[in-house]
């Protein structure tokens, strides 16, 4: 047992947060956010050059060959700086399922070029009925010569307008809500019938409504009838960077309250003098322990061999997580005060992109009830 | 960053179970199986096994009778035993007053001492709350004063748990009334059978009676009987209280108390379904799930920290230890008193009074009430749950 960082991840850790430090302050991430496309090219080719484009990937793919603990260690440092570039979507999301559904031609094609950061991804699940159920997909491929067609809408794809391929899950067979008949297939954002609406999301991301007229599909992820375990891994290692992510968020946002607390004075002295606010600020931080205990779990819980075993506890992680942001997040504005609730201020941004990530793969309550409807972690007998 | 036990740590848990299956008596383990406390004589008999295979002291260093193991395998052995479920080796003689001693102790207390704390020969008690000392510990009153080669104490300690049990109890006594609070406190190690000491018993909301009154009429201790420097027993009773690092997160207890409780609401009948199949009640049973694998993995970083520099810096995890500990045993015990229903009603062991005709409740529904009663304590000993809020805005938020 050991939790302390490698010696090669404390170099990776460090370099990133180098980078962070001179290029990601607040009012640089700003202006980031006000260009056109919602985030920053030069910080995208900044990110390959350090190499954490190609992190993830094996070597003989053209990647690094860095397991998931590294990548959720970067996920942390980039919920430090509420990066907004399409990192997440690429290689951490878009990343595992070419990771764990690619044919090996595929990967030596993309990885490289996502290394490089000019492949973008963008996993198209969301669809306007499926709500958290990843199972939940009316959009359909049909055959077609030697390849797929996509039709179907696709909705709130995370970085969805930046992709330069989309990994979309559609129907091959069954009904709407069937495990079985699910597929993953490879969409070019630029091929005929692909057309891309693309927003600002309340976390300063971007996102994209998708509408799949005969799109055709240039590869499928493994089998096209089985795409829903790929989807369910995907979407496992996803929650354990993103429970990385929250950790970053709720250490900084909770530092800031803290030192709010020591210099706004009122009744002539600073308010973490009172009691009332003390015992709030140590209860953010019980929170905080606890959601970066259980982020480490999640590395390990993602990781699980086992389907069931892994869901049970990937569940267990998203909703100690998605509790922890909501109270740091709600706390850290209600310990500022009226300043929080600025624009200009950075606290809010933080418990914005917490919310968000809470709901991201399936918000506590829709984990809690699933994980309750299993049977919960510790065994009867 | 390796999360997982290593083979020889899994290895070590298999050869406690082994140990455990073995040898602990099977009438004390149905006993705490049922939620009971365990007698005095469980303790003591219990406590006597693992002395003679050399594990009744694991915190102790090898030369007094210590097992030298990893703070991994402490922990290990410790759930080990709160799973089975075993008792634990009594607290206030191996955790609380022998790390004490062999700190702070002469060799000659150390002799005199420690092997028969090791073995359960004495029972000893803690005489550190007073009425008018609670969370403000270092206000005690109880007063101790030199004469000749003797110290004669006066005063009232209270809530000494399991004094009735006691052969001899550590006090906290005044030796400077005039100095600041916590600088004119000595530790003294006194003789329950001295003349002038009374104990006497508080009976707890659940009717049970493991906390006590103790009261100091001029009784006489040998000076020798001093632990440390004179004025300097608040160093002793901070590195008491700091020892304890993962004794109130009972991460064991809790996980076989889960367990209890989902074999219960698997049989209970509720709106003509198990319980088990209310989706109210399994989500309350999960959240408590959830943050007992957070308290779990908060304990192995602990644990982690512990092993690789002993630097006796406080790690923030640790306070996150008591508060959650706390809440999550105080959670499952409401929800085991819910999940019986009415038959957790039933005042004590109706059998004890020797009417057992009929059968009044399950028998795995008794003390059930008793037990959520009783374990509000949890948050209030110890260190309340706000002070140790306080402790945390102090040491750990500079606040």
């Amino acid at each position: 047992m050991d939790f302390d960082l490698t010696e090669d991840q404390s170099l990776l850790v460090d370099s990133v947060r180098k980078l962070l430090s001179d290029k990601y302050g607040f009012e640089q991430r700003k202006a980031y956010m006000a260009s056109e496309r919602g985030w920053s090219p030069e910080l995208w080719a900044a990110f390959a050059d350090i190499g954490v484009l190609g992190l993830p990937f094996a070597e003989e793919d053209g990647g690094f060959g860095a397991g998931l603990t590294d990548t959720c260690l970067i996920a942390e440092q980039f919920g430090r700086s509420l990066v907004v570039e399409p990192w997440f979507s690429t290689v951490v999301i878009g990343g595992a399922a070419l990771r764990h559904g690619g044919s090996a031609a595929l990967r030596q094609e993309l990885v490289p070029l996502i290394a490089a950061g000019e492949v973008r991804l963008a996993l198209a699940q969301q669809e306007r009925q499926s709500r958290y159920d990843l199972f939940d997909v009316a959009t359909t491929a049909k055959k077609s010569g030697s390849g797929w067609v996509i039709s179907g809408n696709k909705g709130m794809v995370i970085h969805g307008d930046s992709a330069t391929h989309l990994i979309v899950s559609a129907r091959v067979a069954g009904g709407q809500r069937d495990k079985a008949g699910i597929g993953l297939f490879v969409v070019e954002a630029g091929a005929p019938g692909v057309t891309i609406r693309g927003f600002r999301t309340v976390d300063g991301q971007r996102a994209a409504e998708i509408i799949l007229d005969n799109a055709p599909a240039a590869h499928v992820l493994g089998d096209a009838e089985a795409g829903l375990p790929v989807l369910e891994k995907v979407a496992a290692e996803s929650i354990a960077a993103l429970a990385f992510e929250a950790v970053g968020c709720m250490d900084v946002a909770h530092a800031m309250t803290l030192d709010y607390m020591k210099t706004r004075e009122q009744f002539g002295r600073p308010i973490g003098s009172f009691q009332a606010l003390q015992h709030r600020a140590a209860d953010m931080l019980v929170a905080i322990e606890q959601a970066r205990s259980m982020s480490f779990y999640a590395v390990q819980a993602a990781e699980e061999t086992d389907p069931d075993e892994r869901r049970r506890g990937i569940s267990a992680v998203k909703v100690q997580i998605g509790r922890a942001s909501r109270l740091v997040g709600q706390q850290s504005i209600q310990l500022h005060g009226g300043i929080a609730m600025t624009m200009e201020y950075a606290c809010g941004h933080y418990f914005k992109r917490l919310t968000v990530n809470d709901g991201l793969f399936g918000n506590a309550d829709f984990h809690l009830r699933a994980l309750a409807d299993e049977g919960g972690l510790v065994r009867a007998a | 960053m390796d999360l997982n036990f290593s083979p020889e740590e899994l290895a070590f848990r298999q050869e406690v179970r082994d140990f455990i299956d073995a040898n602990l008596p099977p009438a004390t383990r149905q006993h705490l199986i049922e939620g009971k406390g365990p007698t005095k004589e469980m303790v003591v008999e219990w406590q006597r096994i693992l002395n003679k295979r050399g594990w009744a002291v694991p915190e102790w260093p090898v030369e007094w009778g210590g097992p030298g193991w990893s703070a991994a395998q402490r922990y290990i052995f410790r759930e080990e035993l709160q799973m089975a479920p075993a008792p634990s080796p009594l607290g206030f003689n191996v955790n609380m007053c022998g790390p004490v001693v062999i700190q702070f102790g002469t060799e000659e207390q150390k002799k005199r001492f420690l092997p028969r704390m090791a073995n359960l020969d004495d029972w000893w008690c803690q005489g550190f709350s007073e009425p008018g000392a609670g969370s403000d510990l270092a206000g005690l009153k109880t007063r101790a004063v030199r004469e000749g080669d003797e110290w004669v104490i006066n005063g009232q300690k209270t809530w000494t748990t399991l004094a009735q049990h006691a052969d001899w109890i550590f006090v906290l006594a005044r030796t400077n009334p005039t100095a600041k609070k916590q600088e004119g406190i000595s530790f003294i190690l006194c003789d329950m059978k001295t003349p002038g000491i009374t104990v006497r018993p508080i009976i707890t909301i659940e009717g049970g009676h493991e906390v006590n009154e103790v009261f100091f009429d001029n009784v006489r201790v040998p000076a020798e009987n001093l632990v440390g420097e004179e004025n300097k027993g608040w160093d002793c009773a901070k590195f008491l209280l700091g020892n304890e690092r993962f004794g109130q997160a009972r991460v064991g207890a809790s996980r076989e108390r889960i367990r209890r409780l989902k074999v219960i609401a698997a049989q209970t009948l509720d709106g003509g379904e198990p319980l088990m199949a209310d989706p109210e009640f399994r989500r309350q049973m999960t959240e408590i799930e959830v943050e007992l694998k957070a308290l779990e993995m908060t304990v192995m970083r602990v644990i982690a920290q512990d092993m690789k520099r002993r630097d006796g810096k406080p790690n923030p995890a640790t306070s996150v230890l008591k508060i959650k500990g706390t809440e999550i045993q105080q959670g499952v015990s409401e929800l085991l008193m819910k999940a019986a229903g009415p038959y957790a009603w039933v005042d004590g062991d109706p059998d004890a009074e020797g009417t057992n005709q009929w059968d009044v409740a399950p028998d795995w529904a008794y003390g059930l009430a008793g037990t959520y009663f009783n374990w509000r304590k949890q948050s209030i000993y110890g260190g309340s749950n706000e002070i140790q809020r306080n402790i945390m805005a102090k040491a750990f938020l500079g606040l």
